[in-house]
């Protein structure tokens, strides 16, 4: 706070220039261009907006998002929330935006896991493991995605019919309608269970936080485990018995066409997911192998001195220096995985794409339907970067 | 200060591309205005009629062995381009999926939409699109394999059924579906050979579409026989060209090269003998048609023997519809002459 320790040449300010309004000058030259070039900018942007405007005015297009009130008339074969073809153009457009998060989250989340284990296994000293996950990530990676989903799907068709469903344990029947599954009956009590499992998520990883900085206090590691058992397990099972626990099962069973009841993947869903899965998995697993390289050999060597097994040294020493080269190219395989879902289109899955093409054209209103897929990818990408970014940050390497 | 030089030149760059698209701006912003003005004078001037169609539909419009494309639909194409040019063959064929086929039309890429596309009001007053008549009275229905033992349509309750999405296909099973208490189960997938082989491979137990298009389906099935069409017909479905807002000029020709097919029928004019009845016939209307008097060609803005020139190339609706549509299994039905019972085929007086 003292005055005197100020250095002195820190309070000399550069001389200041007189800008003078001529073409010699530098700076005036920077501003001019600069303003020019922003000008044009927003000058070709107006002239597009207007010139839009004027064209869908003459050819008497209609314009505006009045349609989204409108009663869509759509079959949506897969719906995570309530939806009839009665349900607005809003609703079934919503209906799209979840199908596709539900197959990019399940997709991410499969994908790291299955790169990261062929990507380990590619660095392995055993040589078939690593030969046989150097030809899956060629193989995967070089085949077109497109490709790889229409043979999923095929491959899904030429299951037998639901009357001669493959049925390896009751109630679970594989058909070319999907894979059908008994799942229970849901009640209030299980949705507040589920509730319960999700605060103890977040209440195990405070508990671990605070277990870890009285490590680093003292030196000695805490078991979060019991706690964790508790707040994971126990407190959705105590949810779940004030709720009555009820525990009636909905199994399916073949009825007309179909089966009815139970759980449904649909062969359209299972193949973007297994196609998306498998593709991106190929990329994860180099990213895995060039972040795991990329630790210095002498990290593993000064671990194994001091006689960590190496699971352990994978674990604690090599693993969190590989993810500071892993997590940025991981973010942008996140973000294609997201967007190749919009392949779905050509295998009948009902995604954010199928659904606004279709909203799009029963409407005509293309301008409308295009901005609206856009905006959707726009904010999940941009959510995935966000998150993906403040991760990284936070396992940079910290400089003591 | 080592990096001074390079943004000058980049500044100087981005300033001169800046500087040129703004001097452009004037001179684009007039082009769509003076294009949008006569779709027939740019027809003219360009030499081709460009025509939208359909990627691939057995009997409507489908590429043959040699890569020419034939069909119901690419025979009006064919009689646009010979009423206009004289000759049929001054085509160039865009193909066109259910989703893309409007865009395609309102952005100008194709004159004219000759793709099985159903008359509603919605399309026909927010899309700026228009009209030019129904070739093809269809109706949806059903196919399902014969195997299945279903007989009605509603027995399908708890089935699932292919459809193709972006079409009224897609909404008239949904209102039907509500207005019979029908549970469904829809798989909706754009491409029509994807559609075609899910519901071959038993991923559907039902495919709806066009009864033209099941037809056109079944026929190029390994074995029909195994495929049934149900009775049910489900909506009306008025196919005709389309055509974007903005030359009545165009329209009206689209529209009475469509009349001029029919009444040809109706006349006993032929491919055959178009030329010996345009010489010869004495009824006044016929001669006013072949444009021996009357001058309405010129009307229409083309040459007066036009109507000569559309049948010489593609022989009379009768003609087009034994060629195409009777071989894939699809009878005349209500497209008939209106002059039989229950046809509604009906052409306005060349007067």
């Amino acid at each position: 706070m003292s005055q005197t320790a100020t250095d002195p040449r820190h309070l000399r300010t550069p001389p200041k220039r007189q800008i003078r309004l001529t073409w010699a000058d530098e700076r005036v030259r920077a501003i001019v261009w600069q303003v020019l070039i922003v000008g044009a900018v927003i000058g070709v942007i107006w002239w597009l907006v207007r010139n839009t405007q004027h064209n869908l005015e003459v050819r008497r297009i209609a314009t505006g998002f009045g349609f989204l009130n409108r009663e869509a008339g759509l079959p949506i074969g897969e719906h995570l929330i309530e939806y009839t073809p009665a349900s607005t153009y809003l609703r079934a457009l919503t209906v799209g935006v979840l199908n596709t998060l539900k197959v990019a989250v399940v997709g991410i989340v499969l994908a790291t896991t299955l790169g990261t284990v062929i990507g380990i296994a590619r660095l392995s000293k055993n040589w078939l493991l690593s030969k046989i996950a150097a030809v899956y990530v060629e193989l995967i990676r070089d085949v077109p995605l497109l490709l790889q989903l229409l043979f999923w799907y095929t491959i899904l068709q030429g299951l037998p019919g639901p009357r001669q469903a493959l049925n390896p344990v009751a109630g679970v029947f594989l058909s070319n309608r999907g894979l059908k599954l008994p799942f229970l009956d849901w009640q209030v009590a299980h949705s507040w269970a589920l509730l319960a499992f999700v605060a103890g998520c977040f209440a195990t990883w405070l508990y671990a936080k605070a277990m870890r900085r009285k490590q680093m206090q003292d030196g000695r590691p805490r078991p979060i485990w019991p706690a964790a058992l508790g707040l994971l397990v126990g407190l959705p099972l105590v949810v779940w018995s004030l709720g009555g626990a009820p525990t009636a099962i909905d199994w399916p069973e073949l009825r007309g066409f179909n089966f009815r009841g139970g759980m449904t993947i649909s062969p359209e869903y299972f193949a973007l997911l297994i196609g998306l899965t498998t593709y991106t998995a190929g990329f994860i697993a180099e990213i895995v192998r060039a972040g795991i390289l990329a630790v210095p050999h002498g990290q593993w060597e000064a671990a194994q001195a001091l006689g960590l097994r190496s699971s352990t040294v994978l674990r604690q020493i090599v693993l969190p220096q590989a993810l500071r080269v892993i997590v940025p190219p991981m973010t942008s395989q996140y973000l294609n995985l997201t967007k190749n879902s919009s392949l779905a289109v050509a295998i009948g899955y009902q995604d954010i794409v199928s659904i606004a093409n279709t909203t799009l054209n029963q409407t005509g209103q293309a301008i409308e339907g295009i901005a609206i897929i856009m905006a959707v990818y726009l904010t999940i990408s941009l959510s995935i970067s966000f998150f993906m970014n403040w991760y990284n940050s936070r396992i940079a390497l910290v400089e003591r | 200060m080592t990096m001074q030089p390079l943004r000058r030149t980049t500044f100087g760059l981005l300033g001169a591309v800046a500087i040129t698209a703004l001097g452009a701006l004037p001179a684009a912003a007039q082009a769509p205005a003076a294009g949008g003005a006569s779709i027939l004078d740019a027809i003219k001037a360009r030499g081709t009629l460009v025509c939208g169609v359909n990627t691939g539909l057995a009997g409507f419009a489908q590429p043959d062995s040699q890569g020419v494309w034939r069909g119901f639909d690419v025979e009006y194409c064919r009689a646009i381009s010979a009423a206009i040019f004289g000759d049929p063959n001054k085509v160039r064929y865009v193909p066109t999926t259910a989703q893309s086929r409007f865009t395609a039309l309102q952005s100008g890429e194709v004159d004219v939409l000759a793709r099985n596309t159903t008359w509603t009001l919605s399309r026909d007053t927010s899309l700026g699109l228009d009209f030019g008549g129904v070739n093809f009275y269809d109706g949806q229905g059903f196919m399902v394999k014969t195997s299945t033992g279903v007989k009605t349509a509603k027995e399908l309750n708890g089935a699932t059924i292919c459809v193709q999405p972006g079409t009224t296909t897609e909404q008239n099973l949904t209102d039907w579906a509500r207005a019979n208490n029908v549970q469904f189960t829809p798989v909706v997938i754009e491409r029509l050979e994807e559609l075609v082989s899910a519901y071959a491979s038993g991923r559907c137990d039902a495919y709806t579409t066009d009864v033209s298009g099941l037809a056109a389906t079944r026929s190029s099935q390994p074995n029909p026989a195994e495929h049934t069409i149900l009775p049910d017909v489900i909506s009306k479905e008025p196919l005709g060209p389309l055509l974007r807002h903005g030359d009545q000029r165009f329209a009206d020709l689209v529209r009475w090269v469509h009349y001029a097919l029919v009444a040809a029928e109706e006349f006993g004019i032929t491919q055959a003998n178009v030329a010996q009845m345009a010489a010869n016939d004495t009824r006044p209307e016929v001669q006013r048609m072949l444009g021996k008097n009357g001058g309405l060609g010129q009307m229409l803005g083309v040459p007066n023997e036009w109507a000569v020139n559309v049948i010489r190339a593609t022989g009379n609706y009768g003609e087009i519809f034994a060629r195409h549509l009777q071989p894939i299994g699809i009878q005349r039905g209500p497209n008939a002459l209106w002059t039989t019972p229950g046809g509604q085929q009906y052409a306005m007086p060349f007067r």
